[in-house]
């Protein structure tokens, strides 16, 4: 891996400034995208900032849930308030990578990094989380805008992310089985606002499965998706799964991810 | 280079660190303890795993600079006064490895089962548990059995 200077700022100010100066410095919180990235000579920034300094960490739920964006996916997946709250959140972080991974990543590293199969941006757009920065407020649907791009601006950095509390929701990932990534994961959430299905794995980004909301319109219940067909255009087309076979599991993990909602 | 310290086994050390440097590089290079291997590349194998801070973490997707006062057990730690622990007894007692490669990061990532889930694990559940480490020798059924008596005996 390409040596970088290593900055440690303990707060967020100082990281926003460490970063505005260096053009080519990245963040870095738990690291479990990023150091794997570097090491196979992906990504060679000039200088990384660790947030690490900022133990900007913790759950507060109230009449949302508020992830502070140094939490790991371990904490996430163990609150007692989380699992009660949105119990399919924290089966989702329960479910991403490994223990030891779980231990590191942080829900803040995952948004950000917008991995087009990663579980965390399906949460946030399946329950139309906001995603709060040292600048703003931004909410899911303008956040995630294509393959590991956001709506984040140079230096900008995710301090949280609030998640209404739905009636129930639920989550299923057929996840690749070499990668563990999911190949499509399906996040659904019964919401004041009417169902919500969100899709990740299975294209360029996150996205929303209107036909699928559509049909949990008549009901929320896994019956109403039976026939409903996804459209396999746009959809990933690699060694790992046609677009055909993806835009059938998208139909299946809902109805699994339905099922399992609570 | 920045210095750092950081509790290892118990024991103080310190040592200059790239940025760049990983917290297996400084176990392995700068400490010379060579208990915790590096198995693969790419963050998938958990032949680093050690624990940090009593949590199980791997040691090659860690940088040593942002560990500076953490305290960390390899597998190199877990003796006491000369008797093994008992998930590495169990290990050897249920012959839990065939080349040994993967065996600290099996052995560090089955406390940290424990530490987090008690000591009456299912077999399904040290299945699912141990999905970070992998071995490509015994086919995983005497590293369940070993982690299911170590579990029981510690």
């Amino acid at each position: 891996m390409e040596n970088f200077n290593y900055h440690r700022p303990a707060s967020v100010d100082d990281a926003v400034k460490a970063a505005t100066a260096r053009p080519d410095a990245k963040y870095m919180s738990g690291g479990m995208t990023l150091i794997p990235t570097m090491k196979q000579g992906l990504a060679s920034p000039s200088d990384i900032i660790d947030l690490g300094a900022l133990k900007n960490s913790g759950i507060s739920v109230g009449a949302t849930v508020v992830i502070k964006a140094g939490t790991t996916h371990a904490e996430v997946a163990h609150s007692a308030e989380v699992r009660k709250a949105i119990p399919a959140l924290a089966a989702l972080a329960g479910g991403i990578g490994d223990p030891h991974v779980r231990n590191k990543g942080t829900i803040g590293g995952s948004v950000t990094n917008n991995d087009p199969a990663a579980d965390y941006p399906s949460a946030c757009l399946g329950l139309g989380a906001t995603i709060h920065t040292n600048a703003r407020k931004i909410r899911a649907e303008d956040f995630f805008t294509g393959m590991f791009s956001t709506a984040l601006e140079d230096g900008e950095v995710i301090t949280a992310v609030e998640f209404p509390i739905p009636r129930k929701a639920g989550y299923a990932k057929f996840p690749n089985p070499a990668s563990r990534y999911a190949m499509v994961g399906v996040f659904v959430a019964d919401t004041a606002d009417g169902p919500r299905v969100a899709v990740t794995g299975a294209g360029a980004g996150v996205f929303r499965a209107s036909a699928l909301e559509a049909a949990l319109g008549k009901g929320f219940d896994s019956a109403s998706l039976t026939g409903t067909p996804v459209p396999a255009k746009d959809l990933n087309n690699d060694l790992h799964a046609s677009a055909e076979y993806r835009a059938h599991l998208i139909t299946v993990m809902a109805k699994r991810a339905v099922d399992a909602a609570k | 280079m920045p210095a750092i310290s950081m509790t290892v086994n118990g024991e103080s050390v310190c040592g200059e660190a790239e940025g760049r440097t990983l917290l297996v590089e400084f176990i392995r290079e700068k400490l010379g303890l060579t208990g915790t291997h590096v198995g693969c590349d790419t963050s998938q194998c958990g032949a680093c795993v050690v624990l940090v801070d009593g949590k199980a973490v791997k040691s090659c997707t860690a940088l040593a600079v942002a560990h500076d006062g953490a305290e960390v057990t390899t597998v190199e730690g877990l003796a006491r006064d000369g008797k093994m622990h008992p998930m590495q007894e169990a290990f050897k007692d249920n012959h839990g490895l065939q080349c040994g490669f993967c065996t600290p990061g099996m052995v560090i990532a089955s406390i940290d089962i424990v530490n987090r889930l008690g000591k009456d694990l299912s077999e399904e559940t040290i299945r699912h548990e141990l999905e970070g480490n992998i071995c490509r020798c015994t086919g995983y059924h005497n590293i369940v059995a070993a982690v299911k008596a170590g579990a029981a005996n510690m």
